[in-house]
């Protein structure tokens, strides 16, 4: 089989994808890009036309854009690192010969299958709930003070809510992973005497890292684009401390209905997400090949 | 002509499907998961055995989520739905846009005008009526006759403001987790702005001026919300930011609030089987300040026709059967009269069975004492009681929500939230071309 | 293959491994616990854990009150038809991506995944419009369309990775031997590849499962599933955390169980590949 056919049959498999995707991807855009340049409020049919860049200057305008901006980041970066770290040690942890590893893996993945709003329903009201939630019971019970977690920590809650529903899709490709690591080599390294923070630092990393840049990447792409729990637990509130990009779109497309803003904030979005995915690829880029 | 062929088309449909009926209209009706609403569904063989020939597909929907299908739908003239379940807010701006089929040829049987007259009136675009109320609802003051008691304290039908901060000064025993007062904090403007609103009409505060000049820079307002913050910071629970409708339900039936100021419709719940105090519920017209008006809204989830829909005949066959006269006796029959859904007829307060109802009357008398289209002291140029119903409110009630949302967590005092208020609410009015 | 492990190790790693699965499981536990209570237990004061008046009115109420069976076959065909379709499309690109790469395979990779950078919110409209032009609203072909296009850059890149840990040395012997391309992958590659396809394509089951804003926007009656089941039991007025409770562990109980035989499957494929 000459390598010229191989390269001819693999565009070929390949090309089915991308036509799809870039179909996808263009249609939606463009309308996008030109609902951005234009008055178009759902409510407001008799009043449309260009707009020029009006929209955009809006975000850039609106006192709490670069707030959340920062929150964006601050949620994408917060959740990836509790969900990489966490994932990586539950991983390990599970990996290990334990009895009932079968009921154990679905137990820690069962976040995974709960519905992101119900998800944020239940933390909101039977958990951090200051006075009907579990967590106010337990402070109760300690004779402290229920923390008020969605008023004095919203986008820590909001962090913590998403990550939880995130832990899951971590450390099942993290376990998954893990498990076609040979144990020859990790009883071969054992043998020489080497401990376990050696063997996890030399053996297992290396092993974990493309798992780990493609939970990050993965991962990433969604965050950058959740408004459901805020929406659900926060409000994007008190004021606007929880608010994200995305819900500011949000606010604007389903609540005040101005789809030209909310198109505007789609583009900005896209271009918020490239830059981070840009310093991703370079940072962590040349482990995809290994 | 265009029925025979829709009949046709129905037929083919249905004939592909392997159906019987030829005949049969299927109609797609969307609703808010209300218990009203959901206890219509279950008596819909009263509505099969009258009319065979319609078969209607439900999509129950929460109140958020339905509200942007519907909406998305209507703007886009999408035609999915034949019915929809919609508020006094929409009803004057969609009808305005011509969205909706005026429901001027009911039969004589509905008797339209036994509607509530304050109802009939939100409902009621250019002298026609656009949508028919399913139930209507106000907000009231619900109270502990129990701590008022032992307070040495009574609670007049009518209390002012004053009153309310006695009584819930009186009430609150924070080391036994016991709050004078549970009133909304959470940011929007179905949530703590339809509160806030309401109660800034009794202040006589008002959105904007004639010329739609925002309103947050007058003194009226001023007053409103610091008569809010100083009522929740000291009488009401910790973490009131993030408590809505059903939060404060949750805290009122576990007998946590002293009062709880909101909508008449929870008057069924905080006496019904959930709750934990029961017995000891008292009902007040909402707060006044002596100044004519009270702070309390009016709100009727009510029943309408899209343009866009295919089958508008079997649609207001279905709307006038699910809100006339009948429908109030067949409820009523199966479930009782505490079933029944309330605020939309003059005829179910005549009702003798109905007055015995514990919260009938004043129910009746909050709806009667809110006008949308003299909401406030002084003169608008909107209609609405606790919402302005022009199409820019839920965004402008929304961001105005957030900011008294933030100066209830502490973040922001009073003056800064109102001066923040000022300026986006006049940033987007301008911007929406109402102030030139 | 497995190592000597000292019972002592063993019990204590079982101990810390079972106290964390328990701590992550606890939301869900407590989810399915409130469906089994009345309303009034499910918001007690201090928590009710066992005093709790238990009830199955719950289910019978949300069984009665919905049409759960065409929401689930719903749900059913809209996952499982996006998920395998897009496995369809995306095994060969992966294949091909993972065994023939270009220099641009990597920026093919990142422009696929950048095909998702766009908050769902902000092309509501525009996607709402293609959808009522194309007469694809509210149906099930719609939907399955359009959850594979949006989950097929996750399923391209998860087997691109699995792909990628099968040694480049076996696909050599077997070109060597002079197997066909359908050859190399039909029996050399795909018994390597199934764990890794397996768990694609449980993820991306769940992941579809759970997509909560399209399947309800673009949907009304005809092709609406559990998501939509579930936005007609919250937050409604009145108390509803049992019912919201009820009615999710009813959403999520087939993907449960299908989770619980898929890991199974995983499992076994893994330990099938190492004894060979």
């Amino acid at each position: 089989m000459s390598t010229h056919s191989t390269r001819l049959a693999s565009r070929l498999m390949v090309a089915p994808s991308v036509l799809l995707l870039f179909v996808w991807m263009a249609v939606p855009l463009a309308m996008t890009l030109y609902f951005s340049f234009r008055l178009y409020r759902l409510l407001s049919p008799d009043r449309t036309g260009w707009v020029e860049i009006t929209n955009y200057k809006w975000f850039f305008k609106a006192p709490d854009f670069w707030l959340a901006l920062f929150n964006t980041l601050a949620l994408v970066g917060g959740v990836l690192v509790i969900t990489v770290v966490l994932g990586t040690l539950i991983a390990l942890l599970i990996d290990q010969p334990v009895k009932g590893q079968g009921v154990l893996r679905i137990l820690v993945i069962a976040p995974f299958f709960v519905m992101p709003p119900v998800a944020a329903s239940i933390w909101e009201n039977l958990f951090m709930h200051p006075q009907n939630g579990l967590f106010a019971a337990a402070a109760n019970a300690l004779g402290a003070q229920p923390i008020l977690f969605l008023e004095k920590y919203p986008m820590s809650s909001v962090i913590g809510i998403t990550a939880w529903e995130w832990l899951p899709f971590a450390t099942l490709i993290l376990l998954t992973a893990l498990q076609s690591l040979s144990s020859e080599q990790l009883e071969a390294a054992e043998m020489d005497g080497a401990g376990a923070f050696s063997r996890f630092r030399h053996i297992i990393l290396p092993h974990l890292t493309r798992a780990i840049t493609v939970v990050v990447l993965i991962e990433t792409i969604f965050l950058l684009g959740i408004f459901g729990e805020i929406y659900t637990t926060t409000q994007g509130g008190p004021g606007s401390a929880s608010t994200t990009l995305p819900y500011m779109i949000f606010k604007q497309a389903i609540v005040a209905k101005d789809i030209g803003r909310a198109a505007a904030g789609g583009i900005i979005a896209v271009i918020l997400a490239n830059i981070v995915a840009y310093f991703l690829m370079r940072g962590l880029g040349r482990n995809l090949d290994a | 002509m265009t029925l025979s062929l829709r009949a046709l088309l129905g037929a083919t449909a249905l004939a592909a499907f392997g159906s019987a009926a030829l005949a049969e209209t299927t109609i797609t009706v969307a609703t808010v998961n209300n218990g009203d609403m959901i206890r219509m569904q279950g008596l819909m063989d009263d509505f099969y055995a009258k009319h065979p020939d319609i078969k209607v597909e439900w999509v129950t929907l929460e109140e958020n989520v339905l509200r942007q299908n519907v909406t998305t739908d209507i703007a886009t003239g999408g035609g999915q739905y034949d019915v929809m379940t919609i508020g006094t807010y929409e009803v004057p701006i969609w009808g305005k846009q011509g969205w909706l089929v005026p429901l001027d040829d009911l039969p004589a049987s509905y008797d339209v005008d036994d509607l509530l007259p304050p109802i009939r009136g939100g409902l009621t675009v250019d002298g026609k009526l656009m949508a028919a109320p399913f139930y209507g609802e106000s907000s009231m003051v619900m109270y502990r006759k129990d701590l008022m008691e032992a307070a040495g304290l009574t609670m007049p039908d009518a209390p002012t403001w004053a009153d309310i901060e006695k009584a819930a000064a009186a009430m609150t025993d924070k080391s036994k987790e016991q709050y004078g007062i549970c009133l909304r904090g959470k940011a929007g403007w179905g949530e703590n702005m339809a509160f806030l609103t309401a109660m800034s009409n009794s202040f006589g505060a008002r959105w904007f001026d004639e010329n739609w000049v925002p309103q947050f820079d007058q003194p009226e307002w001023k007053a409103t919300l610091d008569t809010y913050l100083h009522l929740m910071n000291e009488y009401g629970p910790p973490g009131a930011s993030n408590n809505g409708f059903n939060e404060n339900l949750t805290l009122f039936q576990q007998g946590k609030c002293g009062m709880w100021i909101d909508a008449t419709v929870a008057a069924s719940f905080v006496t019904g089987k959930d709750s934990t105090v029961a017995e000891h519920v008292g009902f007040a017209l909402a707060p006044d300040n002596g100044l004519g008006k009270r702070g309390n809204w009016l709100w009727a989830w009510s029943l309408a026709i899209p343009a866009s829909s295919q089958k508008q005949d079997a649609a207001k066959t279905f709307i006038d059967w699910a809100t006339n006269k009948d429908y109030l006796a067949l409820v009523a029959g199966k479930e009782g009269w505490a079933n029944v859904p309330p605020g939309t007829r003059t005829s179910l307060y005549s009702n003798e069975e109905y007055a015995k109802v514990p919260f009938a009357k004043m129910t009746i008398d909050s709806i009667n004492s809110a006008d949308p289209n003299a909401p406030t002291v002084k003169p608008v140029p909107y209609v609405g009681v606790q919402f302005v119903a022009i199409p820019e409110f839920q965004g402008l009630g929304t961001t105005v929500g957030e900011i008294f949302s933030a100066a209830l967590a502490g973040q922001k005092t009073a003056d800064e939230a109102l001066a923040e208020a000022q300026a986006a609410v006049a940033d987007e009015m301008t911007a929406a071309g109402y102030i030139q | 293959m497995a190592r000597a492990v000292t019972p002592q190790r063993k019990a204590v790693t079982t101990l810390a491994a079972w106290t964390v699965a328990l701590l992550i499981f606890f939301p869900v536990l407590w989810m399915v616990l409130t469906s089994f209570k009345t309303e009034a237990s499910a918001v007690a004061m201090p928590p009710q854990f066992l005093s709790a008046d238990w009830t199955t009115a719950n289910y019978a109420e949300v069984w009665a009150r919905s049409d759960y069976p065409r929401f689930f076959l719903n749900s059913v065909i809209i996952s499982l038809g996006s998920t395998l379709l897009g496995l369809a499309v995306a095994i060969p690109a992966a294949w091909a991506m993972a065994f023939v790469p270009g220099k641009r395979t990597k920026d093919l990779l990142m422009w696929m995944l950048s095909t998702k950078m766009m908050p769902a919110v902000a092309v509501m409209i525009p996607l709402y419009l293609v959808f009522q032009r194309l007469g694809l609203f509210d149906t099930r072909i719609g939907l399955v369309m359009a959850l594979m296009l949006m989950n097929l850059p996750i399923i391209i890149w998860m087997l691109y990775t699995y792909f990628k840990e099968i040694p480049a040395e076996i696909l050599e012997a077997a070109r060597m031997d002079g197997a066909s391309l359908w050859n190399e992958i039909v029996h050399v590659l795909t018994p390597m590849a199934i764990p890794g396809i397996a768990s694609t394509l449980l993820l991306n089951v769940i992941l579809a499962w759970n997509e909560a804003f399209w399947t309800i926007t673009l949907t009304t009656t005809k092709a609406a599933p559990l998501s939509a089941f579930i936005a007609s039991f919250s937050a409604p007025q009145g108390l509803f955390y049992a019912k919201l409770s009820a009615a999710s562990t009813m959403a999520i109980a087939p993907i449960l169980i299908l989770g619980w035989f898929s890991q199974k499957q995983l499992v076994r494929g893994l330990t099938f590949g190492a004894v060979k």
